[in-house]
């Protein structure tokens, strides 16, 4: 992969930058030109605001047959993560055992995802923990 | 506008097919679906093939025209085009035939689905099988295709109690059918006890929840009005619909329907001018088992919350409501991504013509296929009858 794939991301992988639709106040991650509910009113009246990183568990699974570059985690908890500003997000939960997370209190934090083989880019973003 | 017809179907064995290369298996669906149509090579209008990512799995972009030249037809010049909607690309490209028909610009069009999955490591299969949902904001962070339809499951049960033991009996189903399909990937029955104790992918589902992944190629043959006559045991496609809906599933706004598959049902029900009464056999798109609860429940045949009680009721098998899966669906015939929204038409048509052999529906009038792609952000919803 090439850098700039990652690099451009980085305000939104490491700071959750969302957008807002300054028409409907709706939040949108990972952030939109154009907001799906105003549509063309919406065009030149996107802007940009960070997520606070607070949040509850909506849905998890605990997953045993590994994604790439997650092999040696097994088992890790993928989350369907309702953020207190709207959206909902798909990430990792760490630092838990994966029981009983029905509802959990989360927030974010800034962790290594995985990187190019062994001379490639470190990928960072973020991760969620139990608050 | 013309109609469109099924003259001939046709596929392969479906499963681990190591002796034969992507080009054979593409060539021996199309030749036989050829000779069941009684067509020769320069009959043929356009061509199209549905194929997930041939790229990555065999290393070959480019790959319509290789349907013609496998089957000796480079000379005659057709035009071949490729479709692509990950799981739903056989289904897609099916629907374009369709369109091609009704538009009146081709009078025979044959169509074909391909996927060779096991010349790949099973973990690089996996992985390109899930290039299907969102790589940047799911897969990015450790989901996996399994994950995302865990999700789903686990969801389904808190919303509507639907419980594993039903799930189960999805596969448990799907296995039983598949016994008398002599092209299904596995030909033998399983228990309710085998799927729960399965080692696990992502909880709550196991090895035996997923399809798996396959070689195989499917292929049709469509004819329009003008020909018709000349076909006998042809089928009427009598509705297409397709719909959309964002490529990550923590996006919607309401995660256990399938929006993409309602839409789509509700177009091709409404082309068809049937209701959910009137349907007699599914194939229905059961990528993991809760995929083929969510999807009778989109397609209307249950309310939403009955899927997993009507599955373990019998009301999905022979004897009961509507028989879905009677080949053994993606589950139990095998799951070659692109070959399975064509292998669901083949399946169809030989029902509606009385010739499915030991697995026959009977009385078989009218079929729907559902066909899907990712966690269902692509849909097609053919309906099938009899003439």
């Amino acid at each position: 992969m090439s850098v700039p794939r990652f690099w451009r991301e980085i305000p939104v992988r490491y700071n959750l930058e969302a957008s807002v639709c300054t028409v409907c106040e709706d939040v949108q991650f990972p952030p939109r030109e154009v907001c799906p509910t105003c549509r063309r009113a919406s065009i030149g009246k996107m802007e940009r605001r960070d997520l606070s990183g607070r949040g509850s568990v909506l849905e998890w699974t605990r997953v045993h047959k590994a994604a790439p570059g997650y092999e040696g985690q097994v088992p890790y908890v993928v989350a369907l993560i309702q953020t207190e500003e709207g959206p909902v997000l798909t990430g990792q939960i760490v630092d838990h055992d994966g029981r009983d997370l029905d509802g959990a209190a989360v927030r974010s934090v800034f962790r290594r995802i995985g990187e190019d083989g062994d001379a490639g880019v470190i990928h960072y973003g973020t991760k969620w923990v139990v608050a | 506008m013309s109609n469109a017809y099924v003259i001939g179907a046709a596929h392969t064995r479906f499963g681990e097919v190591w002796d034969k290369s992507y080009r054979q298996l593409m060539t021996e669906a199309g030749l036989g679906a050829l000779k069941d149509a009684k067509i020769a090579g320069e009959d043929i209008d356009e061509v199209f093939v549905g194929t997930m990512s041939t790229g990555k799995l065999v290393g070959q972009e480019h790959v319509a025209g290789l349907l013609l030249d496998g089957a000796g037809l480079a000379d005659v010049h057709l035009p071949a085009t490729r479709v692509e909607a990950a799981g739903a690309s056989g289904g897609l490209a099916f629907r374009q035939a369709v369109q091609a028909i009704r538009s009146g610009s081709a009078d025979l069009v044959v169509v074909g689905g391909i996927e060779k999955m096991t010349d790949v490591s099973d973990a690089d299969a996996a992985a390109i099988a899930a290039s299907g949902i969102d790589q940047e904001w799911e897969a990015f962070f450790g989901a996996t295709d399994a994950s995302m339809h865990a999700l789903l499951a686990k969801r389904h049960m808190h919303e509507h109690g639907t419980t594993r033991e039903q799930m189960a009996e999805v596969a448990v189903k799907n296995h039983r059918h598949a016994v008398q399909n002599p092209l299904a990937q596995f030909q033998r029955e399983i228990t309710v006890d085998t799927v729960l104790k399965a080692p696990k992918v992502a909880e709550p589902l196991g090895m035996f929840d997923g399809a798996p992944l396959s070689d195989g190629a499917a292929c049709v043959v469509l004819c329009s009005d003008k020909l018709v006559d000349q076909h006998a045991g042809a089928v009427k496609v009598s509705g297409s619909g397709q719909a959309s809906d964002t490529l990550a599933l923590h996006d919607r706004s309401d995660l256990t329907t399938w929006l993409a598959t309602e839409h789509a049902a509700r177009r091709a029900y409404a082309e068809a001018q049937i209701s959910v009464a009137d349907i007699d056999l599914a194939e229905v798109h059961d990528g993991y088992t809760i995929n083929e609860i969510v999807a009778i429940e989109d397609l209307g045949f249950v309310k939403k919350g009955e899927g997993g009680p009507a599955t373990a009721e019998g009301r999905t098998t022979y004897g009961g409501d509507i028989v879905v899966n009677p080949s053994g669906g993606l589950k139990a015939r095998g799951h070659p991504a692109g070959a399975t929204g064509i292998a669901q038409i083949c399946e169809l048509a030989w029902q509606l013509r009385g010739k499915a052999g030991e697995r026959q529906v009977k009385d078989a009038r009218i079929g729907v296929a559902q066909n899907t792609g990712g966690t269902g952000a692509t849909a097609v919803v053919h309906v099938l009858e009899a003439i």
